[in-house]
């Protein structure tokens, strides 16, 4: 009995009138855990009881802690007929199994009901004592941590990486079951909600018991995902990276990614010893070692790469084993050796798969390009809920598929790693993606092992541009490639593009700012049946991928950049086309050459017309690169050979003419040729369909001014953000009329759809101003026949403008902070990250920031006069604070103007003069973020996972006011509810928040719809770091005063 | 081909200020898209048409799932569906309550009842403001009514703890709540040019001076928490008021006071000889207005009576505001001086009302 479970019903407000007669509602409630199930006293005619109950107490093993959710029903008394049910609260306790996470749930949970939707609220309180448990083979996992955050979260310092785990569970679909016909739609609801968030409860279990069995303690990306399978059943299933993570104890300012994005790109490797000690982690092998190889069929998949790159080492800080040398020379033994260090450590693991976006530094050493893998099946019903075989065989196969492919860029694990289904009646594709690379072993096993090792070598490859050097052999390419020497180091190889599903590194070097690309495919498919309909769904996937893959290059070109990162490609079936999306963010990698612009080539150029026709396209093509690099202010600086390693920072009049030159359009092909080795882009127009691509290339609209959109975690080039925040969903479903439509028109109306959707999101979010729309994640789906159905959740997050205003001086500014915030860093000591590689730099390191930068011979960084360097430091710190009280401020004004632009008549009572001051509300602000950090504060305390599943119906949709009032409705009251669990669990954000599911079901014949939804996130506690700002030499003990009552925003 | 659905939430909820007005306003979907373009505000980010039909529409969405809430405005602090920064739901409540003035006079004394809702079509065509506007401003009042009515304690005091509003519409809201319980004539032709302002000023002075809760401390409302509602005028008082008679019907007293004000205004007004004239006519009226109010039909009469009586004369005869003023005030403290006259107290609190009332009302 290693647990007990205590839960006390306090009250209830806002309750719905149940009776009629009396306008009042008697309500008792029921509180379920398990089998077991109290009851409270009836309070009789009120709307908002007061029960306070005794502590009901639960004495339960706790894998069934793990395992259920706790039910708390809420009825009205009948003496007569049968109780009614108002509704329910499922509440997860599983963040209360955690030591370090919450210690009570305690507040008010909106009653849900899956007809009606919020009804009232309820008060609760619920504790759980665990007793320890010794016992060696127990089935519980009480105490892994999980994150849905895909990097190393804020408060924590990963240890060990111990890599994928998986599992997955299968059930029937109470919805399918033959009981379904006889009992009520709410019964139905409530059994697939409840039946969820069990399996949902033991797949957690499960993958924590993996977790613990490789030694680990946490889980980090933890990716669930539910595929409704219909008549064959539902399948939960999970995936995620196993670490060992270890708390930073002292409250030294881990800061945000925003502090240290920026500061990365100069940052000096660390010398010093290992000062924290590593506790000893060994990851005990996995048993099992595949080492079958699928085989390509032809059927079940196909799969890319692009490219990448890399020939030395440049390991990164302590992995210490690069140096600057090219491929072979004296590098090359020690690579081989680091290599095979490294391979047998991943080696040992069936699967090298990390489902992390975001690295430590010195975590990624090579990237080699996107791998992915699809298969089409065709499902069939599980016949036996215990032995998931068939779905777990599937899932083997495509990784077994991934895994060579990473093998194939010589890479020897996949990053950003990923899955996820596409459903439509008995096909399913299952879809894996992710980024080839080479980690460096340092993390992959005991930290003692290389320690000494390592930190012999001196590390010289600028860790600014190291990931993007290609990790396969130059002679022996896998696909073949344009190589160059790495435009910041000089010595090794890179590809001419790179893309990537990771988020850009924090110490990337980039020039300019980033966007959001979209490339958009709708393709046309016959209505077919078995296995005919999968075959031919396995014939066009090529195709798709191809295409989307052109999209995307060609869009890439035409923003003057040269890499993607964030890439998510996705194929959505329905019964009559195939959708797909692929979206990333563009940047220009200062790394990588400069990308050629485009260049049109007629088949036939005899015509003159055409000609003219193809050099009038010609001009707006180069005429729209050129705008796009001033947009993005992409003005690469050409780094002249005799330049490297000089540490002469650059004369600044350089840039000027660069810039000057490339404002002008035509220039900018000429200006490439300065790189002789680049050719420009060829697109030949030879029919109808190209010239419809170069139209759509050619009419994506830019974001309009003040706006910038990246579906990563942070946008290169932008990292003074304010603390304006605001998380949003969008659904759109859109109608296409029966009429015999062609792949164009579809592709058309597609494109529209997206298009027009961001362009309601800027005009919506204009208010914040200069904003980015951070983690823009668009899913598509194919609802019915003629329905499409785009949702996209993200963050809008405004930054300061003054920053981004002059480009030169920004650049300049930029350096400078990295410059700083490097210093800060190093004043600061142990920082989440560096901690790991440097722990204690001695004081004296800072001295060393110079050569740093110089060494990094970054162009910008360079450009640094390091003479008034102190000087523009301590200005620099005044600027922070100048702007921190902007920010504050500036936050205050945007409500009072508001206030004053109110549009009052001259007729109107009287003008507003609320100056009242409200009394606190007792509802806890909760901000949302996909993103795995909040602006301008430190996350403190990560408080468990937020995982909740919710089917709501309607049989009135035209009385609550049609789909979109219902949607609408739904969606509202999702985020009340987690709102309110994070509140409960005394938390005051989700980080890493997303919609991984929104199944949107209509019959307006019958007036009826429903919608399932599912969503997750990282609960936790957050602190505004203004002092962090305004004393930056300061150790951050004294930190901050809790914001846990939030502000406004 | 059409857009099957088209949301938009936001974890703040997201609402501007002028859509939210358009949507009061009663304005339908098409007719605010429309005016939000002239508005210009389709330059501001480069966006189409359709883009500010489905921003107007999402947003009107959300008014009419706050509405709800906004109709008990407590609730909508520690609800849980919307999160809405604190100024801002100020911002949403003191808006929903505002209301148009010229809406309000034409309701202003009528019963708050069904029949009076059949009316609002009228109502709507005559003062040019969409029917639903109307029916929202209406059931304001109705349902703040409703709640008050029942309440002890000082009104203002209780519209601002119930509905949340600032303290000048709470205010404004005790008089239509005022007016409608003691159901004061105001829709003769006479009273037209008489605004929703003039009314709610003297609406104010009756409810500080003359109501139950007015007894003792006659200026501070908030010493009289305890005393019971102060909607109803004290009877008390109002049969005091029979005493003041001996000001006409005593001869002596009569000419007297005419003396002494006359004594005082020499030279001082402009109108002088009219006055002079006049006096005991005007005399007549005001304490006539003051005997009759114990009836409920001439309470209700009062300000028809003011204007009849005493206003239209003194505009005939073309007395400007100050000289009203000089004569009123005069009046009033040359009572003091009368020898005989034992009712200051009940002459005071009468007269300074009805002199502030009678001020606010002369003009054209």
């Amino acid at each position: 009995m290693p647990g007990k479970l205590k839960a006390k019903i306090v009250a209830g407000r806002h309750l719905p009138v149940m009776d009629r007669a009396s306008d009042l509602t008697d309500a008792f409630v029921e509180v379920k855990f398990g089998n077991t199930t109290f009851k409270t006293d009836v309070c009789p005619k009120s709307l908002n009881p007061q029960w306070n109950s005794e502590w009901f107490k639960f004495e339960v093993d706790d894998e069934e802690l793990q395992d259920e959710p706790l039910q708390i029903t809420v009825l009205d008394h009948d003496t007569y007929s049968a109780n009614d049910a108002i509704g329910k609260v499922y509440i997860d306790i599983d963040p209360l199994l955690c030591s370090e996470a919450a210690t009570v749930i305690s507040g008010w949970f909106p009653i849900y009901d899956t007809i009606h939707g919020i009804r009232g609220e309820i008060n609760v309180l619920v504790k759980v004592d665990l007793f320890n448990d010794l016992n060696r083979f127990r089935q519980s996992s009480c105490g892994v941590k999980f994150f849905c955050t895909t990097s190393v979260p804020q408060c924590y310092r990963a240890v060990v990486v111990h890599g994928f785990v998986e599992e997955l569970v299968v059930n029937e679909d109470p919805e399918y079951q033959w009981i379904d016909r006889i009992r009520t739609p709410r019964a139905s609801n409530e059994a697939r909600q409840r039946l969820i968030s069990l399996m949902s409860g033991e797949l957690q279990r499960k993958i924590g018991l993996k977790v613990l069995e490789m030694g680990g303690n946490a889980v980090m990306g933890y990716l669930q995902c539910f595929d409704l399978e219909g008549e064959s059943g539902l399948v939960v299933r999970a995936i995620g990276t196993a670490c060992t993570l270890e708390k930073l104890t002292n409250t030294v300012a881990p800061s945000a990614p925003l502090n240290s994005s920026p500061s990365k790109d100069v940052k000096e490797p660390g010398f010093g010893e290992e000062v924290c000690p590593v506790p000893l982690c060994s990851g005990p092998p996995t048993p099992l070692r595949t080492q079958t190889f699928s085989s390509f069929s032809p059927s079940k998949s196909y799969s890319r790469q692009s490219s990448s790159s890399d020939t030395e080492l440049s390991l990164t800080p302590k992995t210490g084993m690069g140096s600057g040398g090219s491929t072979g020379k004296e590098g090359g033994p020690l690579k081989t050796l680091l290599r095979q260090q490294t391979q047998s450590a991943l080696e040992q693991r069936e699967f090298p798969f990390f489902t992390l976006t975001g690295f430590p530094p010195g975590f990624l050493v090579h990237v080699g390009g996107v791998v992915s893998a699809r298969s089409v099946k065709l499902l069939d019903r599980i016949h036996n809920p215990d032995e998931p075989e068939t779905r777990d065989a599937w899932w083997e196969e495509l990784r077994q598929e991934m895994k060579s492919h990473a093998k194939a860029l010589g890479c020897h694990a996949v990053v950003g790693y990923s899955e996820s289904t596409s459903i439509c009646e008995e096909v399913c594709i299952l879809s894996a993606s992710g980024t080839a690379a080479i980690l460096s072993s340092r993390w992959l096993q005991d930290g003692f092992v290389d320690g000494y090792t390592e930190h012999r070598f001196e590390e010289t490859a600028p860790p600014g541009c190291g990931f993007c050097h290609i990790p396969y052999d130059e002679c022996n390419m896998p696909f073949p490639a344009q190589l160059t020497h790495c435009c910041c180091c000089r010595k090794s190889k890179v590809p001419d593009v790179l893309f990537t599903t990771i988020d850009l590194p924090t110490d990337a070097s980039v020039t300019g700012k980033g966007c959001l690309i979209q490339a958009r495919l709708c393709r046309i498919k016959k209505k077919a049946q078995g296995e005919g309909n999968a075959t031919a769904i396995s014939n066009l996937l090529p195709f798709m991928e191809y295409e989307l893959h052109t999209q995307l290059m060609n869009k890439l070109k035409l923003r003057g950049m040269n890499a993607l990162f964030g890439l998510r490609v996705q194929i959505s079936v329905g019964e009559t086309m195939l959708l797909g999306l692929a979206s990333a963010t563009g940047v220009y990698l200062t790394a990588l050459p400069n990308p050629g612009g485009i260049q049109i080539a007629g088949k036939t150029p005899s015509d003159i017309t055409y000609e003219q026709h193809i050099s009038n396209i010609q001009r707006k093509i180069s005429d729209t690169i050129a705008r796009n690099k001033e947009l993005y202010e992409i003005n690469p600086m050409e780094v002249m050979d005799e330049m490297i390693g000089s540490p002469i920072p650059e004369p600044r009049q350089r840039s000027r003419l660069f810039r000057s030159h490339s404002e002008s359009s035509d220039e900018v092909s000429e200006l490439d040729l300065s790189h002789g080795k680049k050719d420009a882009f060829v697109l030949e127009i030879d029919d109808t369909d190209a010239v419809e691509d170069i139209h759509s290339l050619l009419t994506d609209a830019p974001a309009p001014s003040g706006f910038y959109s990246c579906n990563t975690e942070i946008m290169p080039g932008i990292n003074n953000w304010t603390s304006g925040l605001q998380m949003f969903t969008s659904v759109r479903v859109f109608r296409l009329s029966n009429a015999n439509l062609t792949n164009q028109s579809l592709n058309k109306i597609f494109t529209d759809l997206c298009e027009n959707l961001l362009k309601s999101l800027y005009f919506k979010l204009r208010s914040m101003v200069p904003c980015c729309l951070c983690h823009l994640n668009f899913t598509v789906a194919v609802p019915e026949d003629e329905l499409i159905q785009v949702a996209v959740t993200a963050v809008a997050m405004s930054f300061d403008r003054d920053q981004s205003q002059d480009t030169f001086r920004q650049s300049e500014d930029r350096s400078l902070m990295k410059a700083m915030a490097e210093n800060e860093e190093q004043l600061q000591f142990p920082l989440e990250l560096s901690a790991e590689s440097s722990s204690t730099k001695p004081p004296n390191s800072t001295k060393g920031l110079p050569e740093g930068s110089v060494s990094s011979a970054t162009p910008r960084a360079s450009s640094v006069d390091y003479s008034s360097f102190t000087d523009r430091c301590s200005s620099w710190i005044e600027q922070l604070r100048l702007k921190a009280h902007t920010i504050r401020r500036g936050s205050v004004k945007t409500t009072s103007s508001l206030e004053k632009a109110s549009p009052l008549t001259d007729g109107r009572s009287r003008s507003l003069r609320s100056t009242r001051s409200y009394s606190g509300s007792s509802v806890t602000v909760v901000k949302m973020t996909p993103l795995s950090f909040i602006p301008g504060t430190k996350i403190v305390k990560y408080l468990g996972i937020i995982n909740m599943f919710f089917i709501r119906e309607t049989t009135s949709l035209r009385e609550e006011g049609g789909v979109s009032c219902f949607l609408h409705a739904f969606i509202a009251e999702v985020f009340a509810m987690v709102r309110a669990h994070v509140a409960a669990l005394g938390g005051n954000a989700v980080v890493s928040y997303s919609m991984k599911e929104c199944v949107f079901m209509e019959n307006p014949n019958k007036n009826q719809a429903q919608c399932l939804i599912n969503v997750s996130g990282d609960a936790v506690v957050f602190i505004r770091d203004s002092e962090l700002e305004t004393t930056p030499q300061q150790p951050q003990s004294a930190s901050t005063h809790t914001s846990s009552s939030g502000d406004g925003t | 081909m059409s857009m099957e659905l088209d949301v938009f939430v936001g974890n703040t909820t997201i609402m501007d200020e002028e859509v939210y007005q358009l949507w009061l306003d009663g304005y339908t979907v098409s007719d605010a898209v429309k005016i939000r373009m002239e508005g210009g505000v389709l330059s501001e980010c480069e966006a189409t048409s359709e883009v500010l039909l489905s921003d107007t529409m999402d947003q009107f969405r959300t008014f009419q799932m706050c509405e709800r809430l906004l109709q008990s405005p407590t609730k909508l602090a520690n609800q849980l569906l919307f999160q809405i920064p604190p100024q801002r739901q100020a911002m949403l409540i003191e808006r929903y309550y505002e209301f148009d003035s010229v809406f309000a006079r034409e309701v202003l004394g009528k019963k708050l009842s069904k029949g009076t809702k059949k009316d609002l079509d009228d109502i709507s065509s005559k003062t040019g403001i969409a029917l639903k506007s109307c029916r929202r401003q209406f059931d304001n009042f109705k349902r703040v009514f409703k709640v008050v009515e029942e309440l002890r304690g000082p009104l203002v005091e209780n519209i601002q703890h119930h509905f949340l509003l600032s303290d000048a519409l709470a205010r404004d809201y005790a008089a239509i709540v005022f007016f409608a319980n003691s159901r004061f004539e105001t829709g003769k032709r006479k009273l037209q040019y008489l605004s929703f302002q003039d009314f709610a000023f003297c609406a104010g002075q009756l409810i500080s001076y003359w109501t139950v809760g007015a007894v003792g401390e006659t200026t501070l409302w908030k010493s009289i928490m305890m005393e019971d509602m102060d909607v109803e005028l004290e009877k008390e008082f109002l049969h005091d008021l029979k005493d003041l008679k001996v000001l006409i019907n005593d001869k002596d007293m009569l000419d007297q006071h005419k003396s002494l004000v006359c004594g005082q205004l020499k030279g001082k007004i402009k109108v002088f000889n009219e006055m002079e004239a006049n006096f005991k006519n005007l005399s007549r009226a005001l304490v006539n207005i003051a005997s009759k109010l114990t009836h409920t039909k001439d309470v209700r009469d009062l300000f028809i009576d003011l204007v009849e009586k005493f206003i239209e004369p003194c505009r005939s005869e073309r007395w400007t505001v100050g000289d009203l003023r000089l004569f009123l005030t005069h009046y009033i403290s040359c009572a003091h001086t009368l020898d005989t006259f034992r009712h200051q107290i009940i002459w005071d609190r009468y007269m300074s009302v009805i002199k502030s009332c009678i001020l606010k009302m002369y003009h054209d």
